[in-house]
């Protein structure tokens, strides 16, 4: 077993400055990188023998902005090494003016799928992905539902794709 | 005495030109000569157009309302296009807005053929998030009701899976078994189906007297469900084996990069169980096999499913053996909600019964984030909670495996036949709600 802050410390020593920071929090460990060298600490992360996190998770992202947080959005990706029983999380920041991140599918191929999700939910574009449509909720939808600024009932486009009588 | 069938078919050609209909009479009369084996009027006869045919969301082999769109090349899949959503009802969005306690309730909706695992995992979640150790009758309890789900998600899968290919009667002894199940769950909980059991720090209540006997007794008598009446059935049926051998194949590799999990996984061969793997209640005390296969197939997932329906029961049976008397949730007021007594005979009671149940108050959880993952029957049932400090979370996103493996479907059902497609769905198991939350 791989301890977590070997792992950190390898990454901070490997990529430097594109490892913003890392956290240890009931024992998971996150690590936050910057969008740019993403793909390259993601390969690593999934082809070095001694992270080998081979195991495509979950990706979602969090909009911090009743938390006032700068930028905005943080992409998550969670990761799961097999063979050595470990998690990671790993946290991209992402501005409000710039929403753009490059895709993973071409890392795991599972990703494409979730990002569909992200992108409805939060409207962050993912970057050379297949088939960037919405996932959940119909095509003619224009807003991102979980957002902090959009409202639990909605803006009333219920009313506007629904006429009544309809 | 054969009819000569040429004759009818112009009115089956698309063109009107003369050159068209000779062809398509040419075509037709090679095609019908008993004993010709011109290969090319064959070919000629498969060279037809893509037709996109719709799936769902209303059909009953979903098993719930999921759709999908089919771009077929006669009979074969070319390509598959996945469509959920037709239950999203923005679990996440309602989480922003609800205490963890509230939220509890609404999980129930999520996978809702085994609604207790969904409450289990959401309240591991959030004591996590809180660093809380639980009492032991408490996590009995919830290993006990776990493994029961799982056998009562196990049961409907693979019961309506095998009626989807044709096999009727499992699907009765299976429902009669599952009937039971929902007694024991309307003893233990107050209801069959949304069960909302569990609180953040404990239960909603202890078993009544005489549950365990209950428990026991039912045990007894599930066994002979198992092999005679599911495996006798099933197991060395050559209708059934022919008919998913084979069906929805996926290697190791590709399913760990798609991130499968659960008995779909196992099938492939790769022993991944956070049972084992990430023990969490009483897991590492227990003692249990990991089911495994090793071709990938629909038939190797069923067999998987019956594996592990065998390993629960052993793992219920140990709980029964090994649970002792004791409280089911933690000693501390700012985290269990009191008991009902308490609450009206007390002013300490009703102050903390006050400050938890009330709106804008609820468990004041650490800041931070975390991300909790359960072995569901359908695989990883992941939980990633993001706390500002509040009663209510600041984001959860549920990691369903049933929306995962349902993103997985172009790929398991590539080249294969439409009925495949359906056999491919049912070895999956994949709930709608979970899928959509």
């Amino acid at each position: 077993m791989v301890d977590k802050n070997l792992t950190a410390e390898k990454l901070k020593s490997q990529f430097g400055e594109a490892v913003l920071r890392t956290e240890e929090f009931r024992k998971e460990l996150t690590v936050f990188v910057k969008r740019e060298k993403m793909l390259d600490v993601l390969s690593f992360l999934r082809d070095d023998p001694e992270m080998l996190f081979d195991m495509f998770i979950d990706v979602t992202a969090v909009d911090y902005l009743k938390m006032e947080k700068n930028p905005r959005f943080q992409v998550v990706y969670h990761l799961r090494s097999l063979k050595h029983n470990q998690r990671i999380r790993v946290k991209v920041p992402v501005s409000e003016s710039d929403l753009k991140i490059p895709s993973i599918h071409t890392l795991w191929k599972g990703a494409a799928w979730c990002e569909r999700e992200v992108y409805e939910m939060y409207g962050i574009i993912f970057e050379d992905h297949p088939d960037l449509r919405r996932l959940l909720i119909p095509e003619t939808f224009t807003h991102f539902p979980l957002r902090k600024d959009y409202p639990l009932r909605g803006k009333g486009e219920r009313e506007i794709i629904l006429p009544e009588g309809s | 005495m054969q009819h000569d069938r040429s004759e009818d078919v112009e009115e089956f050609t698309i063109g009107t030109s003369e050159e068209a209909v000779k062809k398509a009479k040419d075509i037709y009369r090679k095609h019908f000569k008993i004993g010709d084996e011109d290969e090319e009027s064959i070919r000629a006869l498969k060279k037809t157009e893509r037709m996109i045919l719709n799936f769902g969301p209303q059909h009953p082999a979903t098993h719930g309302t999921l759709r999908m769109l089919f771009e077929l090349e006669g009979e074969t899949i070319v390509k598959l296009d996945p469509r959920p959503g037709y239950l999203h009802t923005g679990f996440e969005k309602l989480a922003e807005h609800h205490t963890f306690n509230q939220f509890i309730a609404v999980t129930d909706r999520m996978n809702y053929l085994s609604p207790l695992s969904n409450n289990i995992g959401f309240a591991l979640a959030a004591e996590k998030l809180l660093g809380l150790e639980l009492p032991e009758r408490c996590q009995y309890i919830r290993v006990i009701q776990a493994e029961l789900t799982r056998i009562s998600d196990h049961l409907v899968s693979i019961g309506t899976h095998a009626l989807d290919m044709g096999a009727f009667t499992v699907f009765l002894y299976v429902f009669r078994q599952r009937e039971f199940i929902y007694d024991l769950f309307e003893v233990s909980t107050g209801s069959r189906l949304t069960t909302s059991y569990t609180r953040v720090g404990g239960l909603l209540r202890d078993f009544p007297d005489g549950h365990v006997e209950q428990i026991r007794n039912w045990c007894k008598q599930f066994k002979e469900t198992c092999t005679d009446q599911v495996e006798g059935l099933l197991n060395h049926n050559k209708i059934f084996q022919n008919r998913i051998q084979g069906i929805g194949k996926i290697s190791a590799a590709n399913a760990i990069s798609y991130g499968m999990t659960g008995p779909s996984l196992r099938a492939c061969g790769v022993p991944y169980d956070l049972r084992k793997d990430e023990p969490y209640l009483l897991y590492d005390r227990l003692d249990f096999d990991v089911a495994i296969g090793n071709e990938g197939d629909a038939f190797e997932r069923y067999l998987v499913r019956m594996e592990e329906l065998k390993q629960s029961l052993r793992l219920v049976e140990q709980c029964l053996d090994q649970m002792q008397p004791g409280p089911i949730k933690v000693d501390d007021n700012t985290v269990a909600i009191p008991d009902k007594n308490h609450v009206y005979g007390s002013i300490e009671g009703l102050i903390h019964h006050f400050k938890l149940i009330m709106d804008h108050h609820g468990i004041t959880m650490p800041k931070g984030e975390i991300y909790s993952a359960t072995e569901s029957p359908n695989g990883e049932l992941g939980w990633y909670i993001v706390s500002n400090g509040e009663g209510t979370p600041y984001k959860v996103h549920v990691r369903a495996p049933s929306f995962v493996h349902f993103g997985m479907m172009p790929v398991l059902c590539q080249g294969q036949m439409i009925g495949d497609a359906v056999a491919t769905l049912g070895s999956l198991n994949v709930i709608a709600g979970e899928c959509d939350r």
